[in-house]
């Protein structure tokens, strides 16, 4: 049996309310760091377990909760990036289903280690039923004296609103989701200042992933050592990897960090379907570049994908096997991007459009070979040319997909 | 010219402006609770949010057409939204929407003359396991095929009856 931190105690109906999360050891980390434990000591036992973002970007959650300063003199807010609209990705969804006061008991804990008061929960809004979900957790939260004022009988308070955002990709983007916050299209700001300094209502602010939030419990309450048990040395843990696409089983599985992409297809995922044979593997959510069947004996961490030359970002598989045209997947990735770039920045506001016409083009069966080379030169004048990380994320899977799979688009071009 | 707001409506909207420090953060919220009134966001429902939150008009029009969910004219009593990004498509999203668009004689973005069903696609609903999937108004529906898809128009129908 895997060792996991997360999801042992899911599927459970009970585990959806209150007293089901008392029974099951809920908020006896928040119980344990409130009455025994500085927050100086919370802030240390979370970056020992050396836990690191699971939105994207892997960033490390005691570093990120370290910056933000003790006695600034204004408020501080802890926003929850609840706004899962990596395509491919279902995770957080998942935990809100089957978990929500772990996100709570979690972002109790990361509040009360940088000394803020006020939370906001940031969920997409087609995530309509599970912002329900989270609203009644944090009314029944309130009822125990797990929000509010004088939680747990301490000095301590934590207040907690859920806001739906409205329809947009790029809101999942830390400083974008900010904007959005406020009221505003989400627009990323140029970093530094970053939000630990100046966030939210240009106050400081941390901003963590769902799934990050719901691992510092188990964390605070068991210890750095513990967790560490799982995953690899400068990745440990477990992840949620959500597997989709044309596999037996699809689902969330989770595993240690450092598990093989292999294992997590074949023997997790139960495979491809009978007599299908595998094509491409984007590993971490559709901005991720694709890697070939001949990579995937490759270890899932965030190193380990980054010198492969892609990336972990929110450990969405999606597998795709010999009888989906790769043009179809390159159409996907290219009028996703179009559709879904802010509009701040020139090169991905033109270049992603720019892209998808000449995919357009390729797919009506008029594309040229130097169609392709226009393409790979597009992608690579987004690249790192813009304010957030979107530019990436639209240029790289392009770049990987033109570039490992250009027989077959070659031979879907007219001349 | 301004909206008329219901008192319900004007009172949900005062309760939801208070839990920010700034008003204008309660725009999106604000916006649904409007479209869940009115059905949609008309442009007269923009100028009395702008002037309950007390922000200029444009920024409320900023909000309206950069978030994909408000809709600014009216649809049909059944939304249905298709999921065409990656997952999906592998699991044959685009026929069943194929088979939608026959079916209700519609393409993405139209509304049936009677006013029961308008159709558009969607990106990634964050139901992957669940692929081929659609929402219907708020209500996710997974693992699709056609007989199921059949089976969710001809409830539609009967429901309105």
């Amino acid at each position: 049996m895997i060792d996991t931190v997360l999801t042992e105690n899911y599927g459970m109906e009970s585990l959806k309310t209150i007293e089901g999360y008392l029974k099951c050891g809920g908020y006896k980390a928040a119980a344990k760091a409130l009455r025994d434990m500085t927050p100086a000591q919370v802030l240390d036992e979370v970056k020992k377990a050396g836990l690191r973002g699971r939105g994207g970007a892997g960033f490390p959650a005691g570093l990120k909760w370290g910056f933000v300063p003790q006695n600034s003199g204004t408020p501080k807010y802890l926003c929850v990036n609840a706004d899962e609209g990596e395509p491919g990705t279902f995770k957080d969804r998942f935990i809100i289903n089957h978990n929500p006061h772990s996100i709570i008991e979690g972002a109790l804990l990361a509040a009360y280690a940088t000394d803020i008061h006020t939370a906001y929960v940031y969920i997409r809004g087609e995530y309509e039923f599970e912002a329900r979900l989270l609203e009644r957790a944090v009314q029944e939260a309130l009822t125990h004296g797990y929000l509010g004022r004088s939680i747990l009988g301490t000095a301590f308070s934590l207040d907690m609103t859920v806001h739906r955002g409205a329809g947009s990709y790029i809101c999942g983007e830390e400083t974008a989701l900010l904007e959005s916050l406020e009221g505003k299209r989400g627009q990323p700001r140029l970093k530094p200042p970053f939000p630990a300094a100046v966030g939210l209502f240009g106050c400081p602010t941390v901003i963590n992933n769902v799934e990050t939030l719901a691992l510092v419990p188990a964390i605070v309450l068991n210890g750095s050592e513990w967790f560490r048990r799982r995953g690899l040395p400068q990745d440990p843990g477990t992840r949620l990897f959500g597997v989709s696409g044309q596999v037996a089983k699809p689902g969330i599985y989770e595993l240690p960090l450092g598990t093989s992409l292999r294992e997590v297809i074949f023997e997790h995922a139960g495979g491809l379907k009978v007599g299908r044979i595998l094509k491409a593997v984007i590993p971490g959510g559709l901005s991720a570049p694709v890697l070939t069947p001949d990579e995937i004996d490759i270890s899932l961490d965030s190193d380990s994908l980054a010198k492969a030359g892609s990336m972990l970002g929110s450990a969405a598989v999606m597998v795709i096997d010999q009888t989906t045209p790769i043009l179809s997947v390159l159409k996907i990735v290219t009028e996703f991007f179009a559709n879904e770039s802010c509009g701040q920045c020139t090169p991905c506001r033109l270049g992603t459009g720019w892209m998808d016409k000449i995919v357009d083009r390729l797919a009506q069966g008029q594309g040229r070979r130097r169609d392709l080379d226009t393409l790979d030169r597009l992608a690579g004048g987004i690249k790192g040319r813009t304010l957030c990380p979107m530019g990436d994320a639209a240029a790289l899977p392009v770049l990987s997909l033109v570039n490992k799979f250009r027989g077959e688009l070659e031979e879907a071009c007219r001349e | 010219m301004k909206a008329e707001f219901s008192p319900g409506l004007l009172a949900a909207i005062r309760e939801v402006a208070g839990r920010y420090p700034k008003p204008q953060a309660a725009l999106l919220p604000v916006l649904h609770l409007v479209q869940k009134e009115f059905g949609h966001i008309p442009p007269e429902g923009e100028r009395t949010v702008a002037g309950l939150l007390g922000v200029n008009p444009i920024r409320v029009r900023e909000a309206t057409t950069f978030y994909s969910m408000f809709r600014r004219r009216p649809m049909g009593r059944y939304h249905l939204q298709v999921c065409v990004n990656l997952t999906c498509t592998l699991l044959e999203s685009r026929t069943l929407l194929g088979y939608l668009q026959d079916g209700l004689g519609l393409r993405p973005g139209d509304t049936t003359p009677d006013g029961l069903f308008s159709l558009s696609t969607v990106e990634c609903l964050g139901a992957c396991e669940q692929a081929p999937c659609l929402m219907v108004n708020e209500e996710l529906i997974g693992n699709l095929d056609r007989e199921k898809l059949e089976a969710l128009l001809s409830r539609l129908r009967t429901d309105h009856d």
